[in-house]
């Protein structure tokens, strides 16, 4: 759609008279490191963060999210929940974009989810194109994920004084004539964005010794490679990978009941499929106990199995899971080794 | 598939007991009818989330079959954890909480003309008695009906009426085995694969259906296979944690597949690669 211009300057007072009618989201710092949350102040955003620990998933699909209201005694039917507030979210990165349409496929295909799919009506991204790598552990260059061109209401990239902003959707464009006093870009505004594009380009590596599109084939013939055995010998099970994934979506499902034993709730929060009861069903059977199985699911998943459902790929190289991981596994070496 | 409301995906409505009926020790039958007079409109081998709120929900296959529903439904359930523990408390006039139908169940069509032959294990049979009696009830639409049934002991026998009834009607091949008898037991004493050697069958023209536990599945394919009965031919109702029940909470995936979307009922073909399968 159309390119526009707004001055870094004046980026306080769009983030404010957002904030007006909008809850605001959007990368801030915590302790070293940077997390989306709530902004209060727009001095606060910090478009120039390197990553985030959790992805902006947690705004469609929260660490734990009410289902429903019941009532333990009585006849009385539950009560649907369904909490949704509009939101702006500044600064999502281009993977953690790639990484939205995954979850937008698996809460819309077969029976849409109305806990994911309002807050998700109700929200508007704005992303933000990387123009350094955020560290060694990422590979969205050799994912594909290192730009994007949809998925987006509205993309920033810095120009040095005035970020570019791409309009992605209507809706994008309206905010963005609503709240900011942007310009519309000249032709020497799009010859700055291009150079800024393409020199971003050659500071990023490849970390994949494969192309992203054999991704699918090489794990279909992974199966029973050594790896799983190999790498389960030091994985420590302990589900951070899933925590901060953004494209993770499984949950597990809680009944809560207040002291009275009179109302309760039913909740959903992150469920990791590393963890050893995952699988395991009420009469005692486990169909993936061994560590081993856990993990080469894990690796299935993000590199075949939501590709054949969703027609896009599980990892995106947002590098998240290496940067925790205890036992120092990364997908970048997983992905090479197989491709050995 | 069914559509549901998206705001109600995961909203259970209120249903009430009508009946229970202690089937032994462990296994309760509940008939269960849904408010407002609709009807479940299940396929065989299509199954329900049970709610009791405060203490949870949990997949239950439908043990009864479509065509003798008259507005309500059976579900057989083992008492194993805190829910059906709870469950099993229940008495006529109480409410619980139900989602679905889900899943895909037997295809009565594909199975038509045939000859049809069922091997149950166990609690595997409350599934698979939802399809046998729609058969029953559609009996000129088939060839031979033969049922396989195996428990480990005479006491965990389900449905003992009903299997009289098999047992007694002239087109129906019935065979029951336990693992071990009793100083009472006058029956067949083996696993359910020892009844293989007691009938012949025309296997190009038979479809299997079959539900158990995940060891029975091994020697029971090894028997059907033997017999030459295609892949394509042979169904099986597999169990998994289908916590959500529409693709969406991942408990229940079975390596690229969702139980809860793909099955609970797989052809054998479409497994048969599938190392989490069995």
């Amino acid at each position: 759609m159309s390119l526009w211009i707004i001055d870094k300057s004046a980026m306080a007072t769009f983030v404010a008279n957002v904030m007006g009618d909008y809850r605001v989201v959007g990368p801030k710092a915590k302790g070293p490191q940077f997390a989306f949350d709530e902004i209060e102040d727009p001095a606060e955003l910090r478009l120039d963060y390197n990553t985030s620990i959790l992805p902006p998933k947690k705004y469609f699909q929260p660490q734990e999210e009410r289902l429903m209201t019941f009532k333990r005694n009585g006849d009385s039917a539950p009560e649907a929940v369904i909490e949704a507030e509009a939101t702006v979210i500044f600064g999502v990165h281009t993977c953690d974009l790639h990484a939205m349409r995954v979850l937008d496929q698996a809460f819309t295909q077969n029976f849409p989810d109305a806990h994911y799919l309002t807050r998700r009506r109700q929200a508007l991204l704005i992303g933000i194109e990387c123009l350094e790598p955020c560290d060694e552990h990422s590979f969205c260059k050799s994912m594909g994920t290192l730009t994007i061109s949809e998925g987006y209401d509205l993309h920033l990239t810095d120009l040095g004084d005035v970020y570019a902003v791409d309009v992605g959707s209507e809706e994008g464009l309206t905010l963005l004539k609503t709240y900011s006093d942007a310009r519309l870009a000249t032709e020497s505004d799009m010859q700055q964005l291009n150079r800024a594009l393409s020199a971003k380009w050659p500071r990023f590596p490849y970390k994949l010794e494969l192309d992203v599109d054999e991704l699918p084939a090489l794990m279909s013939q992974s199966y029973n490679n050594p790896i799983w055995e190999t790498l389960a010998e030091k994985c420590l099970a302990c589900g951070t990978c899933n925590i901060v994934c953004p494209t993770c979506f499984c949950f597990n499902v809680y009944d809560e009941v207040d002291l009275n034993l009179e109302n309760g709730e039913r909740s959903r929060r992150w469920d990791s499929c590393m963890l050893d009861v995952f699988a395991r069903v009420a009469g005692g059977e486990n169909f993936r106990e061994q560590r081993s199985a856990r993990l080469r699911h894990r690796f299935m998943r993000k590199g075949l199995y939501l590709v054949e459902r969703y027609k896009h790929l599980g990892c995106v190289g947002c590098g998240r899971c290496a940067r925790l991981c205890l036992a120092d596994i990364s997908p970048i070496n997983v992905f090479n080794e197989l491709h050995e | 598939m069914t559509q549901i409301a998206e705001e109600l995906l995961y909203l259970p409505v209120m249903a009430k007991v009508l009946e229970v009926e202690s089937l032994t020790e462990l296994e309760k039958l509940f008939l269960i009818q849904l408010p407002d007079g609709h009807s479940l409109g299940n396929a065989p081998g299509q199954f329900v989330e049970v709610s009791l709120f405060g203490i949870g929900e949990a997949p239950i296959s439908v043990s009864s079959s479509p065509s003798r529903s008259n507005g309500a439904f059976e579900l057989c359930i083992r008492r194993v954890g805190d829910l059906t523990n709870a469950l099993h408390t229940l008495q006529p006039g109480d409410t619980v909480g139900i989602r679905g139908p889900f899943g895909h169940g037997f295809s009565l069509e594909k199975m038509k003309g045939k000859d049809i032959l069922f091997a149950a294990g166990g609690l595997g049979l409350a599934p698979l008695r939802s399809l046998i009696n729609q058969v029953l009830d559609e009996r000129g639409s088939f060839g031979r009906v033969i049922i396989l049934y195996g428990t480990k002991q005479p006491k965990e026998i389900l449905f003992k009426e009903e299997l009289q009834e098999w047992a007694d009607r002239k087109d129906v091949e019935f065979h029951l085995t336990v693992d071990r008898g009793d100083e009472t037991w006058r029956g067949n004493v083996g696993v359910i694969t020892t009844l293989f050697s007691k009938i012949a069958l025309n296997s190009r023209n038979t479809v299997a259906a079959i539900c158990g536990p995940p060891i029975m599945y091994r020697f029971v394919l090894m028997e059907l296979m033997g017999k030459g009965i295609p892949e394509t031919q042979i169904y099986l109702s597999l169990e998994r944690r289908m916590k959500c029940g529409v693709g969406k909470c991942g408990h229940c995936q079975i390596n690229n597949l969702y139980c809860c979307l793909d099955g609970p009922v797989f052809k054998y073909s479409q497994i048969k690669g599938v190392e989490e399968a069995l």
